[in-house]
């Protein structure tokens, strides 16, 4: 039998929900088989629930994850407002949506910064940031924090987003719509990026569906599962727009979805922009006098994939449980399909395309011989391999013309 | 009218496992059945009725311990919640991981969370705390005291 050699990545993932550490069991060149073990983070949110009133949840459940911190409050108000029979006015209906997609903007643009810092291209990572920079603006403008916005409650919003402020909105979004198109056609037209994503960590539609996984990582695969579609909520029903899907399930397709969907939400919020200037000032409110007994199931589509929150109510004024599933708990769990059979260099690139945010192998992944334990390569070396095989690809792709 | 045959057929289906079925609307059912059938509801859904399972959900109340088994059905926006009730003192049930890979972390978690044994499981080891938690205590039961609790 061959050696075996173990690369550690993990445990803590500064960017995503759920600190993991993955070991990654290789012989030579090539992943045979990936484990992983969770946990190292548990807050006990779910538990810590049962003991907040329903206002505080939301600002509880808004801690749950960095990035997409709108989603979890977005499921969990669907969830309570299906207890209690309560339907928003339209104007808070338009401006959940806001919200919600301009998180998916941001939170696109800063995986596919992640995805290019990872195949070696620090300019995609530079260009990115520096477009997702306007969107955050954008936010401490209609909500007064650039993360975790308390814009969300039961029955409606906190702030409304002024009329006044439309004007302002439109021309970011315009801005965002050029520079995409900038960063689609760096892309999509890249022949090294081709070479390094295409054909790289499949994920077959039959995997998708054992796996039950989720937003673009299940779209990219020809499982088009879009809640927004599916279960329409907030001004989703209000407002045309398309489920991006691929058919291919590597990491090219997954970026070609979230790259597209991005044209979606701009288009999204445009028509919810307009549906505001038609509803009256202020009207974000509908009165809650009490959350009766019975149980909700909210869902919302973060930009990962479906946010689920099962909440049961005893008719007092805190939830007698609430269930919560992120996307990546059903996601991440696909790499043991996509991940088995790729070479190290590109198993990197194959767990971020999933998005469970990547900085940390730059802290964190080491190499280790499996029997002697002597260290073999540290996170750099692992980052610069992955580089420089996009670096001989480069001098290939020269060569050739 | 998707979501009334989907029901009629499953009802059908299984005409003797059924306790008790609430239709809060359209696109939220809720279904109880009995434990013995979940296996051969779990079946039928997920391989002849196209749902996907979105998670399992656990409670621990006056009537024992509970799962919800949450499915959807993409087509029509339907979220389906299987219903079962377990014994108060040793409850188990049949584990759904040898059909789809989806549940296997979520049983792992009610096991360890809840003490819910689940039977046939291929590997239903700790997921969160594995190796920094005491055997046989699980935090999320009602009965469960934390340290904060404790100097109350």
């Amino acid at each position: 039998m061959s050696k075996k050699t173990l690369i550690p990545i993990g445990p803590y993932h500064p960017l995503q929900e759920e600190p993991e550490l993955f070991k990654l069991y290789c012989d030579g060149e090539i992943v045979r088989d990936i484990k992983w073990e969770t946990g190292y983070n548990h807050r006990g949110i779910e538990k810590l629930s049962e003991s907040k009133t329903y206002e505080q949840v939301f600002f509880l459940v808004e801690r749950i994850c960095g990035i997409c911190s709108t989603s979890h409050p977005f499921a969990f108000a669907n969830a309570v407002e299906e207890i209690a029979g309560i339907e928003p006015t339209n104007r808070a209906k338009y401006i959940r949506s806001i919200i919600g997609e301009l998180e998916r903007i941001h939170s696109h643009l800063l995986w596919v910064g992640l995805a290019g810092h990872f195949l070696g291209y620090n300019t995609v990572f530079m260009w990115a940031w520096k477009y997702r920079e306007p969107v955050l603006d954008l936010f401490e403008m209609i909500t007064g924090n650039r993360n975790s916005y308390a814009m969300f409650k039961v029955g409606g919003v906190r702030r409304d987003i002024e009329n006044h402020k439309i004007a302002a909105i439109r021309k970011t979004l315009s801005d965002i719509k050029t520079k995409t198109d900038l960063l689609t056609g760096a892309v999509m037209d890249d022949p090294v990026i081709h070479a390094r994503t295409k054909g790289v960590g499949i994920l077959t539609k039959q995997d998708v569906i054992d796996y039950a996984a989720v937003g673009p990582t299940a779209r990219a695969s020809g499982v088009a599962v879009d809640v927004r579609k599916d279960d329409p909520y907030a001004a989703y029903p209000l407002v045309n727009w398309k489920v991006i899907t691929a058919e291919a399930g590597d990491v090219f397709a997954k970026a070609e979805v979230r790259l597209l969907e991005m044209y979606e939400s701009v288009s999204i919020i445009e028509q919810c922009l307009q549906g505001l200037e038609k509803e009256k000032e202020g009207d974000i409110n509908v009165k809650v006098n009490e959350i009766p007994e019975g149980i909700g199931n909210g869902r919302a589509e973060a930009p990962r994939g479906e946010v689920f929150h099962f909440v049961v109510s005893d008719g007092s004024n805190s939830p007698a449980r609430h269930k919560i599933r992120a996307p990546s708990y059903v996601n991440i769990a696909t790499f043991k399909k996509s991940c088995i059979g790729q070479t190290i260099s590109d198993a990197t690139i194959t767990l971020a395309a999933v998005d469970p945010c990547y900085c940390c192998t730059e802290r964190m992944a080491v190499v280790y011989d499996a029997k002697s334990g002597r260290k073999i390569m540290n996170a750099r070396e692992l980052i610069d391999r992955s580089v420089s095989r996009t670096l001989d690809l480069k001098k290939e792709c020269k060569s050739n013309r | 009218m998707e979501t009334e045959s989907i029901i009629k057929s499953f009802k059908e289906k299984f005409p003797s496992d059924i306790l008790e079925t609430v239709e809060k609307n359209q696109k939220r059912v809720t279904v109880s059945i009995k434990p013995d059938a979940i296996i051969n509801a779990a079946e039928y859904l997920y391989k002849s009725a196209g749902f996907r399972f979105i998670i399992a959900s656990a409670l621990h109340t006056k009537r024992g311990f509970e799962i919800h088994y949450h499915f959807s059905k993409d087509s029509c926006g339907l979220i389906l919640n299987i219903h079962v009730i377990l014994d108060r003192i040793n409850p188990e049930i049949e584990s759904l991981s040898n059909m789809f890979s989806a549940s296997n972390w979520i049983e792992r978690e009610m096991h360890e969370l809840f003490g819910i044994n689940f039977l046939n499981h291929p590997n239903q080891e700790k997921l969160i705390s594995e190796g920094n938690w005491a055997e046989g205590v699980y935090p999320y039961r009602k009965d469960f005291k934390s340290v904060t609790d404790e100097k109350e």
